[in-house]
Order: C-alpha cells, then structure tokens, then sequence
C-alpha cells in the first residue's frame, strides 16, 4: 500500500519546524507518532503535500517539573511517559491512563501531543486533560501562547491550532490537597478504542464534602463531553450511593451525546456512562480521602 | 530523481543503504526492498499486528512508519528471531504447542511476545492475552498461542 506522494523534511529544531509550517501552510502535515496520520494517509483520506517529520528533535520529549506540577514535550511517547516517575507522583492520573491508550505497539509510537492535536473524541488523554485543566503552548513564527484545555478542543478532530502552529508542550498543574481521580471505561477488547469512559476528579474540604467536581466523557459526543450540571450537584455534598447515582444520572441523561455504531448504541453506551461514573466517583472520593 | 530519501538502516544486525521513495511503508521496505517477506501486511492500518517488528527493541506497527523514520536505527524482524536450525524458545514453544494454523498472524505475535516476556517473564493467563490484545488471529481461538506462551516461560524458568 502506498500514501499518495509527500515531500518529506525531518527538521532537527522547533525553529525549523516553524518555517516549514509558515511555508507550506495546509499543504503540511506534521508527523509526530503517526499512530493516526499514517492510517488516514494509507487510506488516502489524508493527502498532504508536505510532511514535517518532528521525531528528530530532541528536546521535544523531555518531561520536567513545572510549577509543582509536570510539563510534557509534545513528542514524550505514551510508553515513555507510562514509566516516568515524575509523572506518577505529579500527575497520578495520566500515570494511570497511558495503559488504556490502545496497544503496546501503539504507545511505543504513539505521542501526547499526537493524541492531543488530533482531538479524537474517543481518546483517553484528550478527556484526561480536560478533566486537570491542561495547558497546551502553542508556537508558531510570530511567537508563543498558551492554551488552556477548555478552549484547546474546538470540535470533532478541530483544536485552536492553525496550519501554522505546533504544538510543542503540555502542561499539567499539580492537584490540590484532598484530591482523587478515577478514569473508568468500557472496550470490546483491553487497549481498544472504549464504547464510553469518564474521567472524574474531585476537591474535597477537610469535613469530606466536594468543594470541585470534573466529570469528562469520551465516546460521548464531538469532543471531550464536560457534565457541569452532574458536578455542580456534588459540590457541598459527602460522597454516598445515592449522591454517585443522582450525578451518573443527571450527566449519562442530559448531559451527554453518544452516537450508535455497529459496536453500541446511543443508549447503550449512556448506560455504561451511568455505571462507570457511579464507578468513577466511588473511586475519586475515596482517593480523595487518603484511602486507596 | 527528485523525492527520494538515502537510507541507512540496520534489519537483524545487516546493514542496508538504499535510496528509496519517502512515502514507503517500512513493511513494505522490509517485504519489497529487502525481500524479508516474514513480516505480513494485513491491514495495513494498525489494527491486525501482523506486521509488527521491533525498532531499537520495541514492538511497532511496520505498516505505521516511513521506512526513512528508521534511519540510522535497528530493526528486527521475525527472520532475525531464530533460524529453522536454531529456533528462538518462543518459537520452539509454539512449534511444540501447535500455536499456529496458518501462520499469518505469527511473526507479528512473536515479535510482539519477545520483548514482552523479556519485561515480564512470568505471565498470567489473562496478562499474556492482554499482551496480544493487538493481534489478530483467525485459526486458533487464541488458546494454543497462551499455551505456548506457557511452555516457553515454564523452559525458561526453570
């Protein structure tokens, strides 16, 4: 099989890379894991005249400490960022994410900011860091800005990104005191792409009610799927069953908007989002609380 | 020609320099160019594993690289596992537990097992078919490949 023809530059600095982009502009294409791109070109669903190969830069998958929390190049592999210690103590649940993200072969590829630009509505760490109020930095020619999560993901495989921009680091800032976190999600088979998920974390005051709630589906709707209406019924409240059922509920109803495929339907998948959340929060509050 | 890519790269400890298209898939480099027809193209879109080599030691998918993304690097194929006169342990497992019919999905699940075992030598059940949770196989059900991933770490281990 062959993608239709490129022109293929594998720059050695992030400056390099910016020209090219500014160059070629929509005729580019970055090529970071590929993990994605090269299916859609092997398809020929995507044709880029020009591909900008980045996997030759270095600095662009260093992972550092930032503001006590954690800062990945765009180019930290998923395999690379499942072993790292500083991103199990400093960001746990991105830590507890990189397994579920397709297979081995896949994450030994596969890259943050990949899965990040390519804004799957399905992808683990695109829920992940809506859920802990990522931060993206963003270069292009003209300079730098930084983007937060909320306003990253745009739409379906849209991000704030122009042809010109690269994405080159990702930050995550450091949760509070009194914190817990829980992914939860349903495949067909372990690494596949999940039906549903959710990701939840809550704030917690020193008497165990929820000070701040966050709960972001996947597979649910054209984008990372927030449930403000499900969080805010948290928020004051101590965890219990029926509290858990309530939110699992209000958001798998009202809040989220799941297709049917071959795989499941819409009120399946609703279902699933209704279970795991319960699961979710059971899990999130008693982290939360020092338990494990 | 205009869009061509000089490459350097080493495939089961031989070295090839070789002036090819960008746009060639290593699969089809190691199939077409070097004629290391031991790893399958399946699906060539990530899905079956069947084309799975291992790039500086690490299990990738052939069929979702350049061929010039490896330049300068090592990669092992299947053929460069073990020779029909020196089987690799994993491969005399699964001769030994017939964990293969018609062979198609083999060298990807091999070369996906070998560094995986080299990690975790002593699988469950339920780990090793998590491990090949990325490869296809349409004869066996599975069952005789976990068997053989058994009898190789059972060997191994004592």
């Amino acid at each position: 099989m062959k993608p239709a023809p490129f022109k293929y530059y594998v720059p050695r600095s992030v400056p390099e890379v910016l020209s090219l982009l500014n160059e070629h502009g929509y005729d580019a294409k970055i090529l970071a894991g590929g993990q994605s791109l090269v299916p859609m070109m092997n398809f020929r669903l995507v044709q880029p005249a020009v591909l900008v190969d980045i996997n030759n830069i270095p600095e662009m998958a260093e992972i550092q400490p930032h503001e006590k929390g954690v800062r990945l190049g765009a180019m930290v592999r998923h395999s690379q960022a499942e072993k790292d210690p500083l991103i199990k103590e400093k960001a746990p649940l991105v830590h507890e994410t990189m397994p579920k993200i397709a297979t081995v072969q896949i994450r030994n590829r596969g890259t943050i900011g990949g899965s990040l630009a390519h804004a799957d509505p399905s992808a683990e760490l695109v829920v992940v860091s809506t859920a802990l109020d990522a931060r993206f930095k963003i270069q292009n020619l003209n300079g730098e800005r930084v983007v937060p999560a909320s306003e990253f993901f745009v739409g379906l495989m849209v991000t704030a990104m122009g042809p010109e921009d690269l994405l080159v680091e990702v930050e995550f800032p450091p949760l509070p005191p009194r914190s817990g976190w829980s992914l939860k999600e349903v495949a067909r088979r372990p690494h596949d792409f999940a039906l549903v998920g959710v990701a939840a974390v809550v704030v917690l005051d020193k008497k165990d009610r929820c000070k701040e709630a966050r709960l972001v589906y996947l597979s649910a709707g054209d984008g990372p799927i927030s449930a403000p209406e499900a969080a805010g019924l948290l928020v004051g409240e101590q965890f219990t069953p029926a509290l858990a059922t309530a939110a699992a509920e209000k958001a798998s109803a009202d809040e989220i908007d799941p297709g049917s495929d071959i795989h499941a339907t819409a009120d399946f998948r609703r279902h699933l989002a209704n279970v795991l959340t319960q699961r979710a929060l059971e899990e999130a509050f008693q982290r939360a609380k020092g338990g494990k | 020609m205009e869009n061509t890519f000089n490459l350097s790269v080493t495939v089961n400890g031989k070295s090839y320099q070789q002036t090819i298209d960008p746009r060639t898939l290593l699969s089809d480099f190691l199939r077409n160019d070097l004629g290391l027809t031991g790893t399958h193209v399946g699906c060539e879109h990530g899905v079956c594993g069947a084309c799975t080599v291992l790039l500086d030691g690490k299990s990738v998918r052939s069929c979702l690289l350049f061929a010039p993304q490896v330049h300068n690097q090592e990669v092992l194929t299947v053929e460069g596992l073990g020779t029909i006169d020196d089987l690799h342990p994993l491969q005399e497992a699964f001769r030994e537990a017939h964990a293969l019919q018609c062979g198609f999905c083999t060298p990807g699940i091999l070369t996906t097992l070998v560094p995986y075992l080299e990690e975790n030598p002593n699988p469950t059940e339920e780990e090793i078919r998590e491990a090949i949770s990325g490869n296809l196989c349409r004869c066996t059900g599975y069952q005789h490949i976990i068997d053989a991933v058994k009898l190789a770490t059972e060997k191994t281990n004592t």
